[in-house]
């Protein structure tokens, strides 16, 4: 299993072959196809789990594909085809994460800190040093009479 | 002599140990003497930090020559490599796995140091003293990291093996040559501008001056890490097979988040040289953005993010890492709590000004890289909590980019021509109108003139490309009042941020280009059998077999033709390696500016057919080319000459910079 | 400002700090857990390994579900301990995934046949209706066929005392 660190730890991870056996999956509708493409793209393949079942060769992946294949061959929707595999696998396989309740902040997390960020740079701004006003008159009279208080003592 | 030859690999880990023991003298003895005010003492930072570099460059080159020898008595060389291996990938597999690669992390944070010993004439000792000592601080974590945890001195003996395991067949490539080194460079250098900020704090001078001193080191890594990050991704497009080029990985994702923060640390840093405004923001920035670089070796080595590395990580070196960690960061975010100053700078500024844009810039690359962080962190906080497994893959990471980058994309312009304390949104607009104008209608134009249908994405990318470059020009056009020949006097800073804004745009573009037109076939294809995908035109001439220096292969002549014309021959490849028995497949591309062609193999099939994924991928090269003015840019920033100014008094900044406006 | 908000950073770093932490701990961090816990056993109609036979149904008893292969050295590395299993009266139920019936037939001959019958799954089509992605991985069906737990990788003494008592307090 060295060899696969070996790849990780420079940057690109279990890199594989490129998985080139589209001709197995016929669309007469070229939307069909980049819809596959897409679906192929945003599951990821449970066996080799740094891959998405468009690059995958993993065996399970391949029957994947097979499986999404088949079912968007019998009409079915997107949702339910990902449906499907997440019944089964888990939400580990959609790379896109479910909305809910415990993804709440993965959703909304990078526009809640641009709000929150966007409240501190008023707050910055109002916190701005106001540059010193000139002394009223009352204020130099004021500073006169102290003045004249440290010379005298 | 054959002896003492034998015993290299040794005298490698004593150079390190070297390395080691000299680090460790110069993180304690100039801060000593910074302590005490004298001067004699502070006085040994410099040679320190030149053999500390020195001691590591030794090691780094005995283990260079142990490849290329072929001395597989020492374990990391026997999995690494392989007498048939060709000599530059034996060098170059030096830094091919975790040990090796820690070991050239180190000697080029030894190398910046040797640089700040030798290029800091204009600063004053004590500086020099405490930012060496805190670069000695972080060398002696890391050394001792790879001494303790992951020595590439360890030997095979008694029995050594006869021949090497060989490189990873997919980091036998001129990109790996070059990418790794680049990225480190990057990651390392951020610690530069992160030692001047500790340095500052606990010098107590967060000034004009600090900034200035620091802004160069900053382009400096930033231009390795754009640079890096760049090569990382052409090299995976063409090498891993499938013509992908960012795949948000936790790899890729650990390189992009230093590389956010610096870039806000870049233009946070013009704003407190120019202003003396947002000290404490820039110094945090500083803090995090070598602590990312930190973050991302941890996240990488250590085991803890995706699955796949539980095999090979080592629990004592991801404990270790996190110690390292603690420490480093740790350390300085209390520092900074403590030290930092909250007394608000004087200096006022208008909400329409450059301060208040170049704020907003700061936010937005923030928010990216907070994005980033928490779609990688997400999936295990859901999964320490109990709550089952998830993935946050490239759909999420797109959904959250494509709005960022937009938004990013407008302020960039208008912060680069506004003026500092107060500008008026009216002269902004009027300045900017035919950029506008232009920009919406070519914006609209593309997607219409491409296939005739409305892709808002394409609008909005090509869109807000067309308007960074338009009022980007249209600015350089105005400060030039007119005459071309008065460009070059704007100042090679001023300069070197335009090619660098025209960067992003040219960026934008190929990225939204080759997203929504690729166009891309898969198909059994034999001898003789034609193959048409848009306007190209592929025929399968001929297969055959080739003998590499260390693998077989498989290869497919393409003839590609455009209409009658043929325009390409194309060699794809599907490669044997001969010592692991991996199989990789190698791509053949045909390059212009505005499309690539790539042809590659799948599974051999029956009667000698095979499986061929055929693309068209429009624009590719601009998502590089960018990354290459980016570069440039920087490279003219730092080149701008008030950097090298010597002995100059260290608050002469501002007012100096009032009658400089220009540049930023 | 007030100094307190200059400590967020570092909370914020502390507290990912600890995430690692716990990050490092955990082991088998490729094992998914599956949404099939709770779920009735998929309806299935294949032939048994052994006698080429159709059968739709696991006996309504409490059983072990195993997914093997020939092919999988993990598999051979847990068989010696489902034996065993098996002459303690724990009931076995073989899944012969993605394999080869003659081959799978050779295997059980030679190394002994803990389960009471093999389903045969040469396509992995009732694998892929269990969320099977690597043999072996084993299933606890109670005797109403729910399926109580599922474990990825090899059945060992250590794992099988995490799961006997529950596998032994099923119904």
């Amino acid at each position: 299993m060295k060899h696969i660190f070996l790849t990780l730890c420079l940057w690109f991870p279990l890199a594989a072959l490129a998985t080139v056996d589209g001709y197995k999956y016929p669309f007469d509708d070229p939307q069909d196809a980049a819809r596959f493409e897409q679906l192929a793209q945003d599951l990821r393949c449970p066996k080799c789990q740094n891959q998405n079942l468009a690059d995958s060769n993993a065996p399970v992946a391949v029957d994947l594909r097979d499986k999404v294949y088949e079912l968007m061959q019998e009409g079915q929707s997107d949702d339910e085809i990902v449906g499907y595999l997440v019944d089964r696998y888990g939400d580990f396989v959609r790379y896109n994460p479910p909305f809910r309740a415990e993804t709440v902040l993965l959703w909304f997390g990078p526009a809640l800190v641009f709000v929150f960020g966007l409240l501190l740079l008023v707050l910055i701004r109002r916190g701005q040093k106001q540059p010193p006003k000139p002394l009223s008159a009352e204020e130099q009279a004021r500073l006169q009479a102290l003045k004249n208080k440290a010379k005298s003592s | 002599m054959t002896n003492l030859s034998g015993m290299l690999p040794e005298f490698g880990q004593l150079a390190l140990i070297f390395a080691l023991l000299v680090a460790a003298v110069q993180m304690v003895v100039p801060l000593v003497g910074v302590r005490r005010g004298q001067a004699w003492l502070m006085a040994y930072a410099r040679p320190l930090a030149s053999a500390q570099a020195l001691f590591l460059i030794i090691s780094l080159v005995i283990l260079a020559y142990c490849f290329v020898v072929d001395d597989f008595s020492v374990a990391y060389v026997a999995k690494n490599s392989n007498t048939a291996l060709p000599t530059a990938y034996k060098i170059s597999a030096v830094w091919g796995a975790h040990e090796g690669s820690l070991l050239l992390w180190v000697t080029m944070l030894g190398c910046w140091g040797l640089a700040v010993a030798w290029f800091s004439q204009s600063l004053p000792l004590d500086m020099v003293a405490r930012v060496l000592s805190i670069m000695g601080m972080v060398s002696v974590g890391f050394i001792l990291f790879t001494l303790e945890t992951s020595n590439p001195f360890d030997r095979n003996l008694p029995s050594m093996p006869q021949e090497g395991a060989d490189l990873n067949p997919l980091l036998q490539d001129f990109g790996l040559i070059v990418h790794p080194p680049t990225l480190y460079m990057g990651y390392v250098g951020l610690s530069v501008v992160f030692a001047f900020a500790l340095a500052a704090l606990l010098g107590g001078r967060l000034d004009a001056a600090w900034a200035r001193w620091s802004r160069p080191w900053t382009i400096a890594a930033w231009v390795f890490l754009t640079l890096g990050i760049a090569l990382g991704s052409w090299w995976a497009y063409y090498e891993l097979g499938w013509g992908g080029w960012w795949f948000w990985d936790p790899v890729e994702n650990a390189s992009l988040m230093p590389w956010l923060v610096a870039t806000a640390l870049l233009h946070s840093l013009a704003v407190t040289e120019k202003r003396g405004l947002f000290k404490s923001w820039t110094v945090l920035l500083a803090i995090f953005a070598f602590s990312l670089s930190l973050l991302g070796t941890f996240l990488v080595r250590s085991g803890v993010l995706t699955s796949v590395h539980a095999f090979a990580s080592d629990p004592e070196r991801g404990v270790f890492i996190l110690a390292l960690l603690g420490i480093c960061v740790g350390g300085s975010l209390l520092l900074y709590a403590i030290k930092a100053p909250t007394v608000a700078s004087v200096g006022r500024y208008e909400w329409v000004s450059r301060e208040s844009f170049l704020l907003l810039n700061n936010l937005l690359l923030l928010v990216a890289a907070f994005a980033i962080l928490l779609g990688t962190l997400y999936p295990l906080i859901i999964d320490f909590m109990g709550m089952g497994k998830l993935s946050v893959g490239a759909a999420w990471f797109n959904f959250m980019f494509v709005p960022i980058s937009v938004l990013l994309a407008l302020v960039i312009a208008l912060g680069a021509m506004a003026r500092w304390k107060a500008d008026d949104l009216k002269r902004l607009g009027s300045e900017t109108v035919a950029a506008m104008v232009a920009a919406v209608l070519l914006g609209l134009a593309v997607p219409l003139l491409a296939d005739g249908t409305m892709n808002w994405q394409v609008l909005l990318g090509m869109g807000i490309s067309f308007w960074l470059i338009g009022a980007t020009l249209l600015d350089v056009w105005k400060k030039a009042r007119g005459r071309l020949n008065r460009i070059p006097q704007l100042g090679m800073s001023y300069l070197g941020m335009v090619l660098a804004h025209i960067g992003v745009a040219i960026t934008i573009i190929g990225v939204t280009m080759v997203s929504n037109y690729s166009i891309e076939v898969s198909a059994r294809m034999a001898k003789g059998d034609t193959e048409t995908l848009g306007d190209y035109r592929f025929e399968f001439v001929d297969a055959g077999h080739i003998e590499g220096p260390n693998f077989v292969s498989d290869a497919i002549r393409f003839r590609v033709y455009d209409g009658e014309r043929q325009i390409a021959l194309l060699q794809p490849e599907k490669r044997r390696y001969n010592a692991s028995g991996s199989i990789m497949t190698e791509a053949a591309i045909d390059v212009s500016l505005l499309r690539d062609v790539y042809v590659s193999m799948g599974e051999p099939l029956a009667d000698g057919a095979w499986g061929i994924r055929l693309q068209v991928k429009p624009f590719m090269r601009w998502v590089w080319l960018g990354a290459i003015f980016m570069s440039l840019g920087g490279l003219m920033a730092m080149l701008d000459k008030r950097y090298r100014q010597r002995k100059n008094a260290p608050n002469n900044a501002v007012q100096a910079s009032t009658a400089q406006e220009v540049t930023a | 400002m007030n100094r307190a908000f200059l400590f967020i950073p570092l909370l914020g770093f502390i507290a990912m700090g600890i995430l690692f932490w716990i990050g490092l701990g955990q082991e088998d961090k490729t094992s998914l857990p599956s949404p099939l816990i709770g779920k009735p056993f998929p309806t299935f109609i294949l032939n048994t390994v052994e006698s080429g036979e159709s059968t739709n149904h696991l006996p309504q008893e409490p059983v072990l579900v195993n997914v093997w292969a020939t092919w999988c050295p993990t598999c051979k590395a847990e068989h010696a301990f489902l034996n065993e299993l098996a002459k303690e009266g724990v009931k076995i139920v073989g899944i012969n995934y993605k394999d080869d019936d003659f081959k799978a037939r050779q295997w059980l001959q030679a190394y002994g046949n803990p389960y009471l019958f093999n389903i045969a799954d040469p396509d992995g089509k009732l694998g892929l209706e269990l969320g099977v992605y690597g043999a072996p991985e084993t299933f606890l069906v109670d005797s109403k066929g729910i399926i109580r737990a599922k474990h990825i990788g090899d059945l060992n003494a250590q794992v099988w005392a995490r799961l006997q008592p529950q596998f032994e307090a099923m119904q």
